[in-house]
């Protein structure tokens, strides 16, 4: 394998595991959320991109585990957990869950982004781990993207340029 | 219900019926407001999964100027009506006659905006009526709303019914052409129908394919 700086880029309803000298990266975050799951002391972070709340809405008979706050989160912390990363130590930072588009609508699915954003906080709670640091809600779509060396989090919009939690 | 594997090629082929007839109109509406010739290209329609449909403009990250809104009524689903910057800066420099205008704007004055929102009004509103004309559906589309933003985080939007129910997309894709700014793929219009899983029953039926 190349020992070159290499971004691993997450597709919407996707999830993958950074570690050094490499960094992670999902873009065109809408009302999805982009968590960060990253152990400090051992430089490993996952990256998943929640598309929905919660996986018992979902009426597919297949899952595809990834898309939801909830059954996505669990399958991050397995999938950290086979790379040697004990949960306690998890920490999280997140982003997303905008609205795009501000209209009336009853349709539950336009307010998508807030209850994203509130199923990843109660997933993290749930797993006890704290959450460090946030850039969530507005109208903005964002690109993000983690180093497990710094455990920073660079956030780039359109409208706002770029930051860094 | 698992709809993906109901739906054949020839379900397919009939749908793009929809994309022809209501892009045809939308493309005579823009031709007949910007007094400029628009051409179309043969509707596509695919079963894409949610990260081949970020790749049908220019990636997740593209910025674009995008309309979206939904259809309630017989058949519910999203649409969109999508941009690419350079593109909508010339529709609208076209509209409002100002050659300064620009998307990519920091500050993007509000005359512009409000003249992008009237396009997607009455182009979204050709293109439904006349599917609806055609297939004797009643459709109702919600006011159409605006953002200039990543083509990933606009678009997301259209996949949250359906994701529920499935990991693919039915896109009823058709691009349009502006005869000024040619035929590269980076200056095309998009119209994209996502019916809702449960409409396509309803769809097929108005269209005479059971």
């Amino acid at each position: 394998m190349l020992k070159t700086n290499e971004v691993i880029k997450v597709g919407i309803a996707q999830m993958d595991v950074v570690k050094p000298p490499h960094t992670i990266r999902t873009s065109g975050l809408g009302s999805c959320v982009g968590v960060i799951l990253y152990d400090e002391s051992k430089q490993i972070a996952g990256l998943i991109h929640v598309m929905l709340p919660d996986s018992t809405l979902g009426r597919a008979t297949a899952l595809n585990v990834a898309k939801f706050a909830d059954t996505g989160i669990e399958a991050l912390i397995d999938l950290l957990k086979v790379e040697g990363v004990q949960p306690f130590k998890l920490k999280a930072k997140i982003a997303g869950g905008a609205q795009m588009f501000k209209f009336a609508s009853d349709k539950d699915s336009m307010r998508i982004g807030p209850r994203n954003v509130e199923a990843v906080k109660e997933q993290l709670r749930k797993n006890r781990i704290p959450l460090i640091a946030e850039d969530t809600g507005g109208n903005s779509g964002r690109t993000i993207e983690f180093d497990p060396v710094s455990s920073k989090l660079n956030i780039r919009t359109v409208n706002q340029g770029v930051s860094e939690i | 219900m698992i709809f993906n594997e109901k739906i054949t090629s020839f379900h397919l082929d009939v749908l793009k019926e929809i994309g022809n007839i209501g892009a045809a109109h939308a493309a005579t509406a823009l031709s007949s407001l910007l007094n400029k010739k628009i051409d179309m290209h043969v509707p596509k329609v695919e079963m894409v999964s949610f990260n081949e449909m970020m790749e049908l403009v220019g990636g997740a990250e593209n910025l674009v100027v995008g309309i979206f809104l939904r259809i309630e009524g017989d058949v519910e689903g999203s649409m969109f009506f999508v941009l690419p910057i350079e593109q909508a800066n010339q529709f609208i420099r076209g509209l409002i006659r100002d050659e300064t205008f620009d998307f990519s704007a920091p500050n993007i004055p509000e005359l512009g905006l409000s003249a992008m929102q009237e396009m997607g009004n009455i182009l979204s509103g050709s293109y439904l009526s006349a599917l609806s004309d055609f297939t004797n559906l009643k459709l109702y589309p919600t006011v159409p709303g605006l953002s200039i933003d990543m083509f990933g985080a606009i678009i997301s939007i259209g996949l949250i019914e359906l994701s529920h129910i499935s990991d693919h997309v039915i896109v009823i894709n058709t691009s349009i052409i502006d005869a000024e700014l040619g035929d590269e793929e980076s200056v095309r219009g998009h119209f994209f129908l996502l019916p809702d899983p449960e409409s396509f029953e309803t769809l097929f039926k108005a269209l005479g394919v059971a």
